[in-house]
């Protein structure tokens, strides 16, 4: 084997076979039919390579040299009948026949490794699975992250979310969920599943905080690739590029997004120095990109919202009428009453508080809202903002209580807190917070 | 692969104005035309109202016989079609365009991957 001299450490060899993963993955699996069996044969050849890598050196195409001796495990496998999961004799055959085929070819470790992610994407994130099933299986194929790792992710124990794979990959099998990019007229909405099972990837890991969830942290540069390779497999799907601009755009802030105490900062109160520019242009450029796609999805106009923060000069001169007529364009979209909040917001900050409180009353008259509103925090923290500034301040008082009993984050309590004291002092000083 | 749609539906069926009667009626007949001409139809029945249900289970030696259908539920199972399919992606996409989605359920179940319950030893 020619390659780069041994040396490598270990942990360096592991990053290599985990950002190959979902190619070797999604390569077996076209050509054997069956996930599980893909993903045994894969862990055998991983073990080989990490023997056989620090002693001989790193081949120089991986994927090609872990796909072949994938191929070549799978073929043992099936040939002994060593898999995990019971599969009939002509089962077996037929797959073996197909993996065979592939045997032939003149020194597969040199032959590029054809690219089938976006078929195992679509396999992953079909929506005949459960959300939490499309968000793990693309986090343990795709991203080539271990059963552990996901659990770690995802704050369940290894055994729930081995079961919750099994499950899964037990589904795709005997449903016969298919390996295939879908067909023209269900392409919507497969693609929008594979979109929102890349954001919730990174929305878990944009929640995590705390300084000891690196593990969910690290889901945003997993998303952030994952919306890259979608990008590049997929490059006339604005949304796609879209979502790619927005994770960006978002990660790119998220130094600045924590206090020194560990509170949260509003965005119109980052410090803007500790934004990281690199990653705010990639996600600036990806939304150009998005533009020059036919079509505009709810995935643009969030990440246009993100850039027009991104882009303000400063706090002060956010433009906040702008980020206002994209919420109302957001929501002629998706109405929910969470867009409606974020606008409500963004339109106080234009035209003042009492324009926000209007855009929020219709909210609490409509029937079908009541058990969901009653419940929803971000709701109550605003409507007591806004009426705080608007000088109602007995209102404002109880709806800070409702806001303050449904509060889960302790650095937002206390904010909620100080400014209930001073809508019992004085009327208003300062404006609602926008994240 | 045989796939089973389940229609599980409210007994408003029963219950529409004639004139929606008929309106649906012809889009499930043309929606069954279409299974039928796509050569994916293997069996299907209408069933009855689930008030001419019975459940049965047997205690020992005792059979019981329950006036009702096995659960007592909003929905209940209104018929069933059989189809042979390629995947689940064509089974459901045949659910989707069934009129029945529209009122109701269409719970879309494969069948088993072992296949039919056979003697042991017996292939």
């Amino acid at each position: 084997m020619t390659g780069v001299a041994g040396g490598a450490g270990h942990a360096a060899l592991e990053q290599i076979v985990r950002e190959e993963a979902g190619l070797v993955l999604a390569a077996l699996v076209a050509s054997c039919g069956d996930l599980d069996l893909a993903e045994e044969a894969f862990q055998d050849a991983v073990e080989t390579a990490l023997e056989r890598w620090p002693r001989d050196g790193v081949p120089q195409r991986p994927a090609a040299w872990l796909t072949t001796a994938a191929r070549r495990r799978a073929i043992d496998r099936l040939r002994h009948g060593a898999m995990r999961s019971g599969k009939s004799a002509a089962l077996r055959a037929s797959e073996l026949a197909r993996l065979a085929a592939r045997e032939d070819e003149p020194d597969p470790e040199q032959a590029a490794v054809p690219d089938e992610r976006l078929r195992l994407i679509f396999t992953c994130c079909h929506p005949a699975l459960a959300p939490e099933a499309r968000v793990a299986l693309t986090l343990r194929t795709l991203g080539g992250l271990s059963t552990a790792a996901v659990a770690r992710s995802f704050l369940v124990s290894e055994v729930t979310m081995a079961k919750r794979l099994e499950r899964a990959k037990q589904k795709i099998r005997d449903a016969q969920i298919p390996y295939r990019v879908p067909a023209p007229d269900a392409w919507a909405e497969r693609i929008r599943s594979v979109l929102a099972v890349v954001y919730l990837i990174f929305n878990e890991g944009y929640t995590a905080t705390g300084s000891s969830d690196a593990d969910r942290r690290a889901l945003c540069a997993e998303a952030i690739r994952l919306a890259g390779i979608l990008a590049a497999l997929l490059p006339d799907e604005g949304e796609v590029h879209a979502l790619s601009a927005l994770v960006l755009l978002h990660d790119a802030r998220s130094d600045a997004r924590v206090g020194d105490d560990g509170s949260l900062v509003p965005l119109d109160e980052q410090d803007r120095a500790r934004w990281r520019h690199a990653e705010l242009g990639a996600g600036l450029a990806a939304l150009q990109r998005a533009a020059h796609c036919p079509g505009r999805g709810p995935y643009q106009v969030q990440a246009a919202i993100a850039a027009a923060h991104a882009t303000a000069p400063s706090g002060a001169e956010t433009p906040w009428r702008a980020i206002a007529a994209l919420y109302a364009e957001l929501e002629a979209i998706h109405p929910s009453p969470v867009v409606r909040v974020n606008r409500a917001v963004a339109e106080s900050r234009a035209s003042g508080a009492r324009a926000g409180l209007a855009l929020l009353e219709p909210l609490a008259l409509d029937a079908r809202l009541h058990a969901r509103l009653a419940a929803y925090q971000p709701y109550h923290a605003a409507r007591a903002d806004l009426l705080r500034q608007a000088g109602r301040r007995d209102e404002a008082r109880e709806a800070y209580a409702r806001a303050i009993e449904l509060c889960r984050d302790e650095s937002e309590r206390r904010f909620l807190e100080r400014r209930r004291a001073e809508s019992r002092a004085n009327g208003s000083s300062g404006p609602a917070r926008h994240r | 692969m045989q796939y089973a749609l389940l229609f599980y539906t409210t007994e408003t069926f029963d219950s529409l104005p004639p004139a929606e009667r008929q309106e649906w009626l012809a889009q499930m007949i043309a929606w069954r035309k279409s299974l039928a001409e796509a050569g994916v139809l293997r069996g299907a029945l209408r069933l009855a109202p689930s008030a001419t249900a019975t459940s049965v289970r047997r205690d020992g030696d005792e059979v019981l016989f329950t006036d009702g259908p096995f659960a007592e539920t909003k929905e209940i199972l209104a018929g069933f079609i059989l189809l042979d399919c390629a995947d689940l992606d064509a089974a459901l996409a045949w659910a989707g365009r069934c009129p029945i989605s529209r009122i109701g359920t269409v719970e879309v179940r494969p069948e088993h991957p072992e296949g039919p319950m056979r003697e042991p030893g017996v292939s």
